[in-house]
């Protein structure tokens, strides 16, 4: 079977596929935010891989297609962005302090916890960018010398944990504003943030899709600044 | 009938195309210019300077957009399930790693959520 699998090309595109059609079907059936159609996917992928005893490099290397889109799917963030860019526009201000308030709240306390738990440089530097989009946050924990798998399994962590958690935290800071909702969306938890604010409503996903962009743009700017401090 | 489905098609294909294209042009200037900013960033707001200049109308990738933004989880699968080799490196300090992760997203969506709804409250009040 392994023979099989190294060779074929659509499997992992359908082991995916299927996975994520059983996470949207699960989630029709019970209203949980525990029940996420990506989470979901990745729990059912991991214990496939690990029950036929299948690399992850080897799904991987024939799943890359889907990775693909991801490129074109962020591109298409500046529709809803379009649609409300009158909005923007007149809350500019907000939205820039907003988000670069968040940016720097991200990175000082991952400072400040990495200090305190006593973890290796390398883990900091791989943890340290894990807010902002995947794309972005590998670029530079390469760029500083960390380990780029860690940071692509936190962003995963991470994204799925603000987008399940985001209905409370938003009910404890009493964050009711819907531009403001977008923002926190997608500062803190950037593309699932973003697809869980999208489903909120069109306001708050415009405002989460442009908060990926421009956290991971001010990410690139502090980075320099915070990598040297442990 | 089928030659509506035709026209319909072409539609589809030229929405596919220009939103491929713009990130292509992404990719290019990712290569040449020397910052850890993927294609995809430079891609998103050619695509919105595009929009705002009317080079291209929202109704010509408005479809196809849509559904790029609503599959867009999927695209993430991949990546994500590579925390089954990221587990290794990070066994021995697991707790703290994961403190830090949770902790750190609450903190950033409070302050965000909070400084942005602080702002938008003052200069809505100062209007009145």
């Amino acid at each position: 079977m392994k023979a099989f699998l190294e060779n074929s090309v659509f499997w992992a595109t359908i082991l995916t596929l299927t996975t994520y059609m059983i996470g949207c079907a699960v989630k029709n059936k019970i209203n949980s935010p525990l029940a996420h159609p990506l989470l979901i996917s990745v729990i059912l992928i991991i214990i496939f891989l690990l029950v036929f005893d299948i690399e992850y490099e080897t799904y991987q290397n024939e799943a890359k297609y889907i990775s693909y889109f991801l490129t074109p799917a962020t591109v298409c963030l500046a529709i809803p962005l379009y649609r409300q860019i009158e909005l923007l526009k007149k809350h500019w201000k907000a939205v820039v302090a907003g988000i670069l308030s968040g940016v720097i709240t991200s990175m000082a306390s991952i400072l400040l916890m990495s200090i305190l738990f006593g973890i290796t440089k390398q883990l900091y530097i791989s943890l340290m960018s894990k807010s902002i989009t995947t794309a972005i946050a590998i670029g530079i924990t390469e760029e500083y010398g960390g380990i780029s798998t860690i940071t692509a399994a936190a962003i995963c962590v991470t994204g799925v944990f603000g987008s399940i958690s985001s209905s409370i935290v938003m009910k404890i800071f009493r964050i009711k504003n819907p531009i403001s909702v977008g923002l926190a969306l997608g500062t803190s938890a950037h593309a699932m943030g973003t697809s869980k604010a999208l489903e909120i409503g069109p306001v708050e996903g415009a405002m989460s899709g442009l908060s990926i962009a421009l956290a991971g743009l001010m990410t690139v700017v502090l980075a320099p600044l915070f990598a040297n401090l442990i | 009938m089928r030659f509506f489905a035709i026209l319909n098609f072409m539609k589809y294909i030229k929405e596919l195309f220009i939103i491929l294209f713009i990130s292509f042009i992404g990719e290019v200037l990712r290569y040449f210019i020397p910052l850890p900013i993927p294609a995809s960033v430079y891609g998103l707001f050619i695509m919105l300077l595009c929009l705002i200049t009317k080079i291209i109308k929202l109704d010509q990738v408005e479809t196809t957009a849509d559904f790029f933004l609503l599959a867009m989880p999927i695209t993430l699968v991949p990546a994500s399930v590579g925390i089954l080799s990221a587990w290794d490196f990070v066994k021995s300090h697991a707790w703290a790693v994961v403190a830090i992760i949770l902790i750190s997203t609450v903190l950033v969506m409070g302050v965000t959520g909070s400084v942005s709804q602080l702002i938008i409250r003052k200069t809505e009040g100062k209007k009145k």
